[in-house]
């Protein structure tokens, strides 16, 4: 076993290049990956990583360009291709049947010969290896929708190494994940790069890259701006290459100034589908002029608190006032004449309508206002040039209205909802993970806005899995725990203070 | 990403595509007729004459186009809402009864052109009452909208029989028909529009329905695209919880959905019940709005694309009558095999091709 990464390179990319009509993804990038490394590549969204991933698993082929994949130069003309080569893949949205079991899920497409009894019993073994190797335990017989998050993404690695490879892909591994998830993948991580095997880590998260990787590139606008090792950087440097400017980590704000009580929730009790309490006998005001975040590890309520209160689940029991007015049991339309603004956690399947244009999610909700067309019909001129002001407003790109929403990245895509929210001049904002999977420059973007937002007197609710982006933005802290608000602190509440809350260790 | 998500240009996948469709299923319609010892070309020959070589034969297959266009209209509008409805086929057969309940009250009394409008009326309504309880059930039960509208069909078919047979029929007469319609009841044909292109219409009942049918393609277009109703449609369409998050309400939009698919189904019985056999007769649907299935899914549920879908159809209908009565070794059953081979590749593997087209696209295209 090496210490430390050795010399041989385990992927060598050499001159690829690749263009999608007008766009210019990848500009003639060479790469070369030490074989028991761990290499993040970082990059805002759009820089062309994810192009670059697609070639490197067969999912694009280059215009130009060579792979050599240890040593031999390989032709990867689809997933198939990269599996053979040894290269797995570990995809931010998981590709697994949810209602099969893990020991299913591993053997999927791999299960050699009709009968599956015998391959069964030899994945089974093999699975138990890996596990022994790698410490990737996790019950082979767990189904997979019964699991956490984090355990889940074990099963995708486990995937990978199942069908032997050598080489794996993280495309934003922690996005999903809480903290204690994160630094146990983390373990994982190194425990499989001191085996030997090489990994490339895809990330926005400047913290992870210095935390876990051997070496790091930057990559911007398509191409490959720089390769360090990572003991030798710094955040800020990797922050600057990364953007092309300086850029401050911290967010900039001065004292809040309280005001009236916009947001009033009284006894809030939530149940799910299933009849289990998820918010249990909740109360808080959040005032004009404060940001009022909760802290929590996710699964403990704060979600349907955010749905409760935005109208889109209905509330067990308990009371909400918006500005005075009832507010509980009162339909997502009738919340935005009140005043109400969200930015909802899952932008993908709430938030926009991935399938429609731009222009079109630019008015989702406030379609029916009087500003997009008279009566019964759609203005589109209206419609188009108001998407048009909100993109030059917030330098959304492609600067294309007429663009499909999928088609832009998640940063970009994350604007688009923030850009229609904040556009409103709405009197309260509510706000669920505002920057989950956006890149360091549009964090920086969206966090300015929202202090915008505080210091022009509206209320604001911010929930986040990332404690960081809780502590640097609010005001007051609210930890959720079970349900149920476990303490408030201030907002210099030192992180170990809140940690121990969000266990529901100390109070 | 796979190539799925890869945007094609706009005259690659609603033009060469849809053709190669079309080729590969003519070819393999082409391989059955072989293999039971006729010429595929001859086939096709007569198959085409049939249907746009006279006067008389474009004139049917507009006419089949016709019932088409509304089916397929209806099945579109539905499916744009996330709703799939099967059961145009009732409601135009309940539409029948709402038009030939105007033409019977007001044919003595008024001419055509004053019936009509109540006419229209009278299917639309009929046909999206029928709707209406299928759309309830699914926005306030959640029963299926699939399951409810093929029950329906049965339902509506039952009642008909037992209404012509039992209420409508003409005393003394053996057929479950009403009463033949007077001119005030009856839709004119466009023989003069015929006539303008040097084509005689003779017997082929082409009738002022399909200027009815264009204007529902508009209207349909402007409600989808153009209005809040039907933004808020397809919002529910693709990403229900989008649509839970915008506020559109799920119940109301559900049932104005189906009432519009409804009404639009409805409307195709003024085709064939007031434009075709002056009276209403049983089974005079006979399978359109299973057609408008195909019709929509061919057409992208778009109208342009139905108005395309629906002709296609009406030459497989008409075309198909002429071919199985010119070569008898073709019987009606072939037709249908045929007019199964077009939905089965113009429709159901319309994505066969696509990742090919892809490839091929970014090869040359793509640099």
């Amino acid at each position: 076993m090496s210490l430390g990464p050795s010399k041989e390179p385990a992927i060598e990319l050499v001159g690829i290049d690749k263009k999608f009509g007008a766009v210019h993804a990848n500009k003639n990038i060479n790469l070369t990956v030490a074989k028991g490394s761990i290499h993040g590549i970082i990059g805002e969204n759009g820089a062309g990583k994810s192009t670059l991933m697609s070639i490197l698993y067969g999912f694009y082929h280059a215009d130009e360009g060579e792979i050599r994949i240890f040593g031999k130069p390989v032709a990867i003309r689809d997933s198939q291709a990269a599996i053979a080569a040894g290269i797995g893949m570990v995809h931010q949205h998981f590709m697994l049947v949810e209602n099969f079991t893990v020991l299913e899920n591993v053997m999927l497409g791999a299960e050699s010969g009709q009968l599956l009894a015998k391959g069964v019993a030899s994945a089974r073994k093999e699975l138990k290896r890996l596990e022994d190797d790698y410490g990737l335990e996790v019950d082979p017989d767990a189904v997979i929708e019964e699991l956490p998050v984090g355990r889940q993404q074990r099963v995708e690695i486990l995937k990978a190494l199942y069908r032997g490879a050598e080489i794996l892909i993280l495309d934003e591994p922690t996005g999903v994940l809480t903290p204690a998830e994160a630094d146990h993948l983390f373990k994982v991580l190194r425990v499989l790069r001191d085996q030997g095997k090489t990994i490339i880590l895809i990330t926005h998260k400047l913290r992870e890259i210095m935390a876990i990787t051997d070496t790091v590139s930057v990559m911007r606008r398509g191409e490959m701006v720089a390769t360090r090792k990572t003991a030798e950087t710094t955040v800020e440097e990797l922050a600057e290459l990364m953007v092309g400017r300086r850029v401050l980590l911290r967010v900039e704000k001065g004292e809040a100034k309280p005001g009236s009580v916009l947001l009033s929730v009284r006894n809030l009790t939530v149940k799910d589908s299933r009849g289990v309490t998820m918010v249990d006998d909740v109360s808080f005001d959040v005032r004009a002029g404060e940001i009022v975040g909760i802290a929590g590890v996710a699964g403990n309520g704060q979600s349907e608190l955010l749905e409760a209160i935005a109208g889109i689940r209905k509330p067990t029991s308990g009371e909400i006032f918006i500005d005075g007015q009832p507010a509980a049991n009162v339909d997502p339309a009738r919340l935005r004449d009140l005043g109400l603004a969200h930015i909802p956690e899952d932008r993908h399947h709430m938030g926009l309508v991935l399938k429609f244009e731009e222009y079109e999610n630019s008015i989702l909700g406030y379609h029916r206002n009087e500003q997009y067309g008279k009566g019964a019909l759609l203005d589109l001129e209206a419609i188009r040039k108001d998407a048009e002001e909100k993109i030059a407003k917030y330098d959304i790109r492609p600067p294309n209205p007429r663009l499909k929403t999928a088609n832009f990245s998640g940063g970009n895509q994350q604007k688009i909802v923030v850009a229609r929210e904040i556009e409103r001049d709405p009197k309260m904002l509510i706000i669920g993970q505002p920057t989950r999977g956006v890149d360091i420059g549009a964090i920086e973007f969206i966090h300015r806005r929202i202090i915008e937002m505080r210091d022009a007197g509206k209320a604001i609710l911010l929930v986040s899995v990332e404690l960081d982006e809780v502590r640097s933005l609010s005001d007051r802290i609210l930890v959720m725990f079970a349900g149920k608000i476990v303490g408030e602190k201030e907002a210099d509440a030192g992180e170990q203070t809140l940690g121990l809350m969000m266990a529901g260790i100390a109070a | 990403m796979s190539t799925a998500s890869v945007p094609l240009p706009a005259w690659i996948s609603y033009g060469v595509i849809p053709l190669i469709n079309l080729m590969l299923a003519f070819f393999f319609s082409g391989l059955v007729i072989w293999s039971i010892g006729e010429n595929p070309f001859e086939a096709l020959k007569f198959l085409v004459q049939g249907a746009l070589g006279r006067g008389d034969a474009i004139g049917f297959t507009l006419f089949y186009a016709t019932s088409f266009i509304f089916t397929g209209l209806s099945v579109a509008v539905a499916f744009h809402a996330g709703l799939f409805n099967i059961g145009s086929e009732g409601q135009a057969y309940i539409g029948g009864l709402g038009a030939a309940l105007v033409a019977l009250a007001l044919d003595r009394y008024v001419p055509w052109y004053v019936t009509m409008p109540f006419a229209i009326a009278g299917a639309a309504i009929f046909g999206a009452a029928w709707a209406f309880i299928p759309a309830w059930l699914q926005a306030k039960r959640g029963s299926h909208i699939v399951i409810t509208t093929i029950m329906f069909n049965f339902i509506a078919a039952a009642l008909m029989v037992y209404l012509l047979v039992n209420v409508f029929i003409v005393p003394g007469k053996m057929a479950p028909e009403t009463r033949t319609f007077l001119p005030g009841g009856q839709l004119p044909k466009l023989d003069w529009l015929m006539a303008l292109f040097g084509l005689r219409l003779g017997p082929a009942p082409f009738n002022v329905s399909f200027v009815i049918a264009l204007v529902m393609c508009f209207l349909v277009w402007v409600l989808i695209w153009r209005t809040k109703l039907g933004y808020e449609m397809r919002t529910l369409g693709v990403s229900p919880t989008a649509a839970v998050y915008a506020g559109v309400p799920y119940v109301r939009t559900v049932i104005v959905a189906m009432l519009i698919s409804g009404a639009l189904a409805g409307m195709m019985a003024l085709n064939v019940v007031m434009g075709a056999s002056a009276r209403l007769q049983v089974e005079f649907v006979a399978g359109a709005g299973f057609v408008g299935i195909a019709v929509s899914l061919m057409g992208r549920s778009h109208p342009v694309g139905i108005l395309f879908a629906a002709l296609l159809f009406g030459i497989l209908y008409q075309g198909g009558a002429d071919l199985s009565f010119e070569m008898p070794n073709i019987t009606r059953d072939m037709i249908v095999v045929i007019q199964g081979l077009v939905i089965l590749f113009a429709g159901a593997l319309e994505y066969m091709l696509r990742p090919a087209m892809v490839r091929l696209y970014q090869q040359f295209a793509g640099k």
